[in-house]
């Protein structure tokens, strides 16, 4: 596949904004469903609204449509304030959760429903069509009826069917939550394809974290209204900006933390069953959030020793209380010394290594950089 | 930079609502609303002899009430209706049950199509063929002397009862439909539930299956009740003439004594016994009607 | 058989709800004036008296003139309100529908009586158009009804779609929602005509001098001597009426097919 120019070559900060919000508000009655969001979407990012049932993000997807209006602050697609301008004149275009196809009418009908203003030809707008169907890999089925299709093939539809109007903005809603494991990990891949080919920015609405983090160039993390954290996947994941999103992204676990000082760029803790660490400030959490100071590090940052193993950076004695055998890893819950409520350690299962018992004494290694600190 | 309130509003659910149930509205606020009104303003007009005097008086409601025939026909009226609503519902729940419960899904709309058939021929005849086979000389009558059972015909003709399976026969599906409906939503595995928690059948039909379809029963009581109170065909078919009921009434206040007052302030009463019997209706079963949210 | 008691219970009820139409036929091919056992023969001269007889005729073609503009007018308007009912919510809705729909729980007499106050006192004189105006009000709740059912069942993402894909409002409700709904409003217009060819009390207070079929069946249901050409006219009509409602059913299904909903049974 052809990479896009934009999507290949340009870094994502110098590409033109296609979508600003700036202060968007938004109430049902009482109800206050986006509580100022501010945020900016670049041209050809596949940009992700991750979060709980809820939380928003379906809304503001829905404003970038038009299917919502806001009830203070602006949108702006290109540059161009949105407010007063309704779904059908949006340089956007959605694939909807339930993929919306139209039951009464052909596959090549559906695809080639938006042309129905275009000025080209009736020959060239089949040729659009048939190019559509190609390009989402359902060449030669134009003629067939749209209900009797399968739910992978109506979402390729959909797609087809938003992508020939050539938008600005896809809009993706939960696009894959309706398709089983096997066929949803095949489309995610052809999603991202898809876009790096077309180059047209994708918003995708998902609550499912695994998807964001296979897909997206930049995630906005939502609970109630507000985005939590607007981050790349990688730094989402490994510097999340509150407990709440870390919790949200993956596992996390969390040991309670007394800071003894601060100072030239580092945090000195004192962490149960870690004994004294220090951290830098760039692994803390920029601003305070109530509640005891913790830190949290990922299941797969520690290590258990086997013997005559050595850490190479730190190691904390503890008791293996849980073990879950996946396959190809096995989960271990082990009480550190001295701390009631055991962490989750992911290990890869290597051949000729044998899975530990629950009970056994052992050490963990760890490494003081892998840590984050919220307070 | 937002949209202006007005266009705001204007492209707003609530406006789209309305500017869309508007033209329905419009029609039964000319056509419903303020002929009801109308005819609640005339119960306080004097009469003058075919013409009616705004001038606002009791003395209708008094004339209404005050008349022994009144009393009698409202009382019979409301008699008849419940008679006739208890006895149709009885008669339809077993019905429901049996479609709901022992019908095989395949056949169920299969089974209501049946039963909705009768209902759509013409009203009329239907009660008629009431009085042919009730009449003295009628199917029934003649089959039974026929078979010489008995000598001479049996009076069936020109009484409440005759009145009341006419119209339980006329309301059946009415009847039949809500509690069908209430049945169908009843999820079996309670019922599974009921009976694996040791109770019988009949103790489960008694506990579970009856208490849930009650929304269903108390909706087919209302939808018998209310419109069989202003049934007008039936009394003068099947009655005879001889046992008028409060549409009788109306009919003959209104047009043949032409006293449009006095028609109105017995159509007013009317429909305040008819309510106020079905609120208590209501009011005496809300237990269930609240379950049933 | 498990529930043989309640299968035989079930048998013996549509014997009940069948018996009086059963009955028709069997006196309307009787020789014999009297409606009553033993029948003297077969005839079909009752069937000739109702095919000549001109009066009949003329109510005839009154019911169905009225009959077919209820149902135009009644499924119109149902789809406005039934459009109104289920895509929007707005404050009033409940009251709204409420009046709408309030003649299915008001006694017909009460619908009549008031009309005919407020229709002579506008002096508005008394005709087919009266009905018209009357049977509108009683059917087009049974039509909205079944468009409830029929414009509940669309996925409100589709109308939304072809909105996002260009499309006008208006445009929209003609290339999709009607489409989809058609089968919810042949159905509907059915009913309507139904309803309104067989309605009495209404015709009877609003037609003034004019007849309809329901007016002049009670009219003559006074003289024993018409009543075997009655059952005649009855075996018609219960023909027609089951011809007529099975192609309701027909479209009914069809709808459900065609937008992928399940069937949850008939006229509810």
């Amino acid at each position: 596949m052809t990479q896009n120019v934009i999507t290949a070559k340009v870094p994502l900060e110098q590409r033109r904004k296609m979508i600003e919000f700036d202060r968007v508000h938004k109430y049902y009655g009482d109800y206050h469903a986006l509580r100022g969001i501010t945020a900016t979407i670049r041209e050809g990012e596949f940009f992700s609204l991750l979060g709980p049932s809820g939380c928003g993000k379906t809304t503001l997807l829905r404003t970038i449509a038009g299917f919502e209006d806001i009830s203070s602050g602006s949108v702006l697609i290109d540059g161009k304030h949105m407010e007063d301008v309704p779904p059908n004149k949006r340089p956007t275009n959605m694939v909807f959760q339930s993929y919306a196809i139209f039951p009464h009418l052909s596959v090549g009908q559906n695809v080639g429903f938006g042309l129905r203003r275009d000025p080209r030809s009736e020959a060239e707008k089949a040729k659009a069509v048939e190019e559509a169907l190609e390009m989402v890999g359902l060449k030669g089925y134009g003629a067939r009826a749209a209900h009797a299709l399968s739910g992978g093939q109506r979402q390729r539809v959909a797609l087809a069917r938003a992508l020939i109007l050539k938008p600005k903005v896809l809009l993706l809603d939960e696009p894959l939550s309706a398709l089983d494991k096997k066929i949803r990990e095949q489309m995610q891949i052809e999603l991202i394809k898809l876009q790096r080919e077309v180059g047209i920015t994708f918003v995708l609405v998902t609550h499912d974290q695994e998807e964001a983090l296979v897909m997206s160039d930049r995630i906005a993390v939502m609970f109630e209204g507000e985005i939590a954290q607007l981050a790349d996947p990688e730094t989402l994941y490994r510097r999340p900006a509150s407990r709440r999103v870390a919790d949200f992204i993956g596992v996390m676990n969390f040991l309670p933390a007394k800071v003894l000082g601060e100072g030239n760029g580092h945090v000195q803790l004192e962490v149960a069953g870690l004994g004294q660490v220090d951290v830098t400030d760039e692994q803390a959490s920029a601003k305070p959030q109530g509640g005891e100071p913790a830190v949290g590090f990922r299941p797969e940052t520690l290590t258990i020793l086997y013997e005559g193993q050595t850490a190479q950076d730190r190691e904390s004695p503890g008791v293996i209380d849980e073990v879950v055998y996946y396959g190809d890893m096995t989960y271990y819950d082990v009480k550190l010394d001295g701390v009631e409520t055991p962490v989750r350690i992911s290990m890869r299962n290597v051949f000729g290594r044998p899975v530990l018992d629950v009970g056994t004494q052992t050490r963990v290694a760890w490494s003081p950089g892998a840590l984050v600190l919220f307070r | 930079m937002s949209a202006s309130p007005i266009r705001r509003w204007a492209r707003s659910e609530a406006a789209s609502g309305w500017f869309m149930v508007s033209p329905t509205l419009i029609y039964a606020m000319l056509l419903l609303a303020a002929p009801l009104a109308t005819i609640f303003a005339y119960s306080f007009f004097k009469d003058g002899y075919l013409v009616v005097i705004h001038e606002f008086t009791t003395q209708n409601y008094i004339d209404a009430w005050s008349d022994p025939i009144f009393r009698t026909i409202l009382f019979r009226s409301v008699l008849v209706s419940a008679l006739v609503t208890l006895v149709t519902v009885l008669l339809a729940f077993p019905i429901a049950y049996f479609i709901s419960f022992v019908v095989p899904a395949s056949n169920k709309s299969r089974w209501l199509f049946l039963i909705t058939i009768p209902f759509w021929t013409s009203y009329l005849i239907r009660v008629f063929q009431w009085k042919v086979i009730l009449n003295f000389n009628g199917v029934i009558n003649s089959t039974l002397q026929g078979l010489g059972i008995i000598d001479s015909p049996l009076q069936m003709l020109n009484s409440i009862g005759a009145i009341a399976i006419t119209l339980a026969h006329a309301y059946a599906p009415f009847a039949i439909l809500p509690i069908f409906v209430s049945l169908e939503k009843i999820d079996r595995s309670l019922l599974e539930a009921g009976q694996d928690l040791g109770e019988s059948k009949l103790m489960t039909f008694w506990r579970v299956t009856l208490p849930l379809a009650m929304p269903g029963v108390i909706g087919a009581v209302m939808i018998v009740f209310i419109p069989t109170i202003g049934d007008y065909v039936t009394p003068e078919l099947i009655g005879g003439g001889k046992l008028p009921m409060v549409a009788n009434m109306i009919q003959k206040d209104m047009l043949k004594i032409d006293n449009k007052p006095l028609g109105a302030a017995v159509a007013v009463s009317a429909m305040f016994v008819v309510a106020a019997v079905s609120l208590l209706f209501l009011f005496l079963n809300r237990r269930f009607l609240k379950v049933g949210k | 058989m498990k529930f043989s008691g309640l299968r035989a219970y079930a048998f013996l009820y549509l014997v009940f709800l069948y018996a009086p139409i059963a009955l028709l036929p069997v006196f309307a091919f009787n020789d014999g004036t009297v409606i009553a056992f033993p029948l003297k023969g077969f005839t079909l001269k009752w069937f000739a008296q109702l095919f000549e007889n001109e009066t009949l005729a003329g109510a005839l073609t009154n019911s169905l003139i009225v009959a077919f503009s209820t149902s135009v007018l009644a499924t119109t308007l149902g789809i406005f309100a039934a459009r109104s009912a289920t895509r929007y919510n707005y404050p009033g809705k409940a009251g709204a529908m409420g009046l709408i729909m309030l003649p299915l729980v008001l006694p017909e007499i009460i619908v009549a009586v008031s009309l005919l106050v407020v229709l002579l006192a506008a002096g508005v004189p008394l005709s087919i158009l009266t009905v018209i105006l009357g049977h509108v009000l009683v059917a087009t709740p049974y039509a909205i009804a079944v468009l409830n059912a029929a414009f509940s069942s669309l996925d409100r993402s589709l109308e939304e779609a072809a909105y996002d894909l260009g499309e006008t409002k208006w445009s929209t409700f003609r290339l999709i929602i009607l489409p989809l709904v058609t089968p919810g409003i042949i159905s509907s217009a059915l009913m309507a005509f139904t309803i309104s060819l067989d309605e009495f009390i209404i015709a009877f207070f609003l037609a003034g001098e004019q007849t309809t079929l329901p007016t002049y069946i009670y009219s003559q249901l006074r003289f024993p001597k018409q009543i075997p050409m009655i059952m005649a006219l009855g075996t018609v009509l219960v023909v027609c009426s089951v011809m007529l409602l099975a192609t309701a059913e027909y479209f009914r299904r069809r709808g459900i097919a065609k937008t992928g909903a399940k069937d949850t049974g008939g006229f509810l």
